[in-house]
């Protein structure tokens, strides 16, 4: 069909470079917050994308604070000064605990560079993390959520999207206790526990976590790792193999209700 | 007299250098105390203190009870007053430096005063004298006009204030006012949104003030009179000192949006007033070629319109706190003006955490079994679901502080760190050891990483 208007043909350009500056060609722009786990980063790419989205579902309720931990670390372990702003509802400390700075220095991270922000609601959370993720100077935002929410649809989803691709901020969705639904996150995790590399006199040894990718807009997904937190190296690191420990295959074929969504 | 010749006459003199500065400043103090007795204090330097007490020396038990005070608290800082009250600040000054003989009234009194009472020039002085002219009051019974033609307007000005003929102004030392700016209509503002409209200007202005200052504001306060007699205040704060209207309008917006109650003009506002009660020093900034300048105001920014929507209690920075009390170790202070002093205690080489990374706060209950009565837990019920250990470490012993241990206050904390069959890490302690309490429990503290 011919093109009738000159407004529609503009609009359709516009249309075409808006798809073309958001395609994966368009991911050099940022860098990427690595674990500092050489098969991880290199599975990614590099590592977790700057100025994406990035979800991070607790496998299990019980497994909220190591889904929040991962992606704190992941955060906390880049250079410099630069704040972690972690958005959460007024109910959440009750729900999951008070996020413990004293905690977070043992792990190796910096408790300064945290800027908490409570928010009443779902819906205040969601007008808050649209301001922070378009303030450039960021480490990452943390957006942290308990159970659906359906405030954060696709539409929001997308804002949120595209305001960290503007101002190059990483928004990391901390989903607790809530099934993968369909949304345009860039990577999509399953976090877990882990058991530790015990120490002596059966002490539990350093964090450990079981992370799955559910869904990765630039290439396969379903690969899990297990990987343990060194806070001396500040890195991410493979654990120490225990006889206790099952072998994870490096590719699993099962399909989970994660990428089943997507 | 030179120091050598009054070493001499006194061989065990106590010299001290002159300071000018330090005088200053210690009559800088002396006058800021005088604020008691009234706010209009002037500097007489370099000894003097001129007070202006029209309308306040009744509070102290008339003029004598204010000087009798003056002169107890100046005596308790060990000086020694002189003290003179006049109609006007020259005619009392004169009184209070040059009387040497008293007087039935003020009016004699300033009559008899010797001429060098106007500190005129030496030469000018010596000029009066010779003419015969000892007193004021020989001066005043002369023409005004003879005395300027002869011994210069100076001198003849002098004398008219002296004499309560010629205003001598006072220069009183105040605190600069803090910046407040405001507009009045006569024709009452019927909408909000003009009158925000207003309030830009109004802002304009008082950051052009500020700017000659070097100052920027950190707390800003709106009200807005309505023409029936009330008044709303709507008050905004920012993290860091500001001169930018845009930013602090959008923080009026984001205020005056989320309020509960909606301004309401009623029949107008016939005034505006913007007051900014706390300033911070802020100079011209220089920004940085990469931009870091820019990416901390923005940050900042960020901070203060969160704050502004939600209440300074919910944008959050944590403080570190010097105790052993794990849930007194964190302070959650309001960001816009925290700054942390503590240092947070870094992490043991090789060693796993010790303290978790989600806190509950209170703590929770739980069920546990033990092997032992007091040994560590083997499984426990949390939130309607059984956990079994499979690895611990502990126990910690945390006590109380020792002044609540005594009678009873605080009982001691027996903390396990423990891993159950799934991997998740959990902080669990016993409330009491058996000896201080015959059935502890049992709580969660914490959540591992």
């Amino acid at each position: 069909m011919r093109e009738s208007s000159q407004p529609l043909a503009g609009l359709r350009k516009r249309i075409v470079r808006l798809a073309v500056t958001d395609g994966p060609t368009s991911r050099q722009a940022g860098g990427w917050l690595a674990s500092g786990h050489a098969g991880f980063d290199a599975a990614l790419g590099g590592g977790l994308a700057i100025g994406k989205t990035h979800e991070f579902f607790a496998a299990d309720a019980l497994d909220a604070t190591s889904a929040a931990a991962f992606a704190a670390l992941m955060a906390l372990r880049t250079p410099g000064k630069a704040p972690l702003i972690w958005l959460r509802t007024s109910d959440a400390g009750k729900r999951t605990g008070y996020i413990y700075a004293p905690g977070i220095a043992e792990l190796g991270g910096n408790p300064d560079r945290l800027l908490l922000v409570e928010a009443s609601d779902p819906k205040m959370l969601l007008a808050c993390a649209n301001d922070a993720i378009r303030c450039a100077g960021s480490a990452a935002v943390i957006v942290e959520s308990w159970g659906k929410f359906p405030l954060f649809d696709l539409t929001a989803g997308r804002r949120l999207a595209l305001g960290a691709r503007d101002a190059g901020t990483t928004l990391l969705m901390l989903r607790l206790n809530a099934v993968p639904v369909p949304s345009v996150a860039e990577t999509r995790w399953s976090v877990a526990a882990a058991a530790s590399r015990e120490l002596e006199a059966n002490a539990p040894g350093a964090p450990a976590f079981d992370l799955e990718l559910l869904r990765w807009r630039a290439g396969p997904a379903g690969e899990r790792w297990r990987l343990d937190w060194n806070h001396d190296e500040n890195r991410f690191g493979e654990p120490a193999l225990s006889g206790a420990l099952l072998p994870v295959s490096a590719r699993r074929a099962a399909v989970s209700h994660g990428a089943a969504a997507a | 007299m030179p120091l050598a010749d009054a070493r001499a006459q006194v061989p065990r003199l106590i010299t001290v250098q002159h300071d000018p500065v330090a005088d200053h400043a210690w009559l800088d103090r002396l006058a800021l105390g005088c604020n008691r007795y009234t706010p209009l204090v002037a500097l007489d330097a370099p000894d003097g203190l001129i007070l202006d007490i029209a309308g306040a020396e009744h509070l102290f038990d008339a003029e004598a009870g204010l000087v009798a005070d003056a002169e107890m608290r100046l005596s308790r800082l060990g000086m020694t007053m002189r003290h003179a009250l006049g109609p006007t600040a020259d005619a009392a000054r004169a009184l209070a430096r040059y009387q040497t003989r008293p007087a039935p009234d003020e009016a004699s009194a300033i009559r008899r005063l010797p001429v060098v009472a106007l500190e005129l020039e030496p030469e000018a002085t010596t000029a009066l004298v010779r003419a015969g002219l000892k007193t004021i009051g020989d001066l005043a019974s002369r023409p005004m006009a003879n005395i300027a033609a002869r011994f210069g307007a100076g001198a003849a000005m002098a004398l008219r204030r002296i004499l309560g003929d010629a205003p001598s102004p006072l220069d009183p030392r105040i605190a600069p006012p803090p910046v407040a700016v405001e507009r009045r209509f006569a024709e009452p503002l019927a909408s909000t949104a003009h009158a925000t409209k207003v309030l830009a200007e109004l802002a304009d202005e008082a950051f052009a003030d500020l700017l000659e200052r070097g100052k920027g504001g950190r707390h800003f306060r709106a009200t807005f009179f309505r023409s029936d007699g009330l008044a709303r205040s709507i008050d905004i704060e920012t993290g860091h000192a500001t001169r930018d209207t845009g930013l602090v309008m959008r923080l009026f917006a984001e205020r005056m949006d989320g309020l509960a109650d909606p301004l309401d003009p009623g029949f107008g506002f016939d005034m505006i007033r913007l007051a900014v009660p706390r300033l911070d020093p802020l100079g011209a900034t220089q920004l940085k070629l990469e931009g870091g300048e820019v990416r901390e105001a923005a940050m900042g920014e960020l901070v203060d319109r969160m704050t502004t929507r939600l209440g300074r209690g919910r944008v959050k920075k944590l403080i570190a706190a010097d105790t052993h009390i794990p849930e007194q170790a964190q302070l959650a202070l309001p960001a816009i003006d925290a700054l942390s002093l503590a240092p947070w205690i870094a992490p043991e080489p090789g060693e796993p955490p010790t303290r978790p990374f989600h806190l509950f706060d209170p703590p929770q209950p739980i069920e546990v079994i033990a092997e032992v009565p007091d040994g560590p837990p083997q499984r426990f019920r949390w939130r309607r679901a059984f956990h079994a250990v499979r690895r611990y470490e502990g126990p910690e012993r945390i006590a109380a502080e020792w002044w609540r241990r005594r009678d009873n206050g605080g009982l001691t904390r027996d903390y396990y760190r423990v891993e159950d069959v799934h991997g998740r890490r959990y902080w669990l302690f016993r409330h009491g050891l058996y000896d201080e309490k015959p059935d502890p429990r049992w709580y969660i503290h914490g959540v591992f990483a």
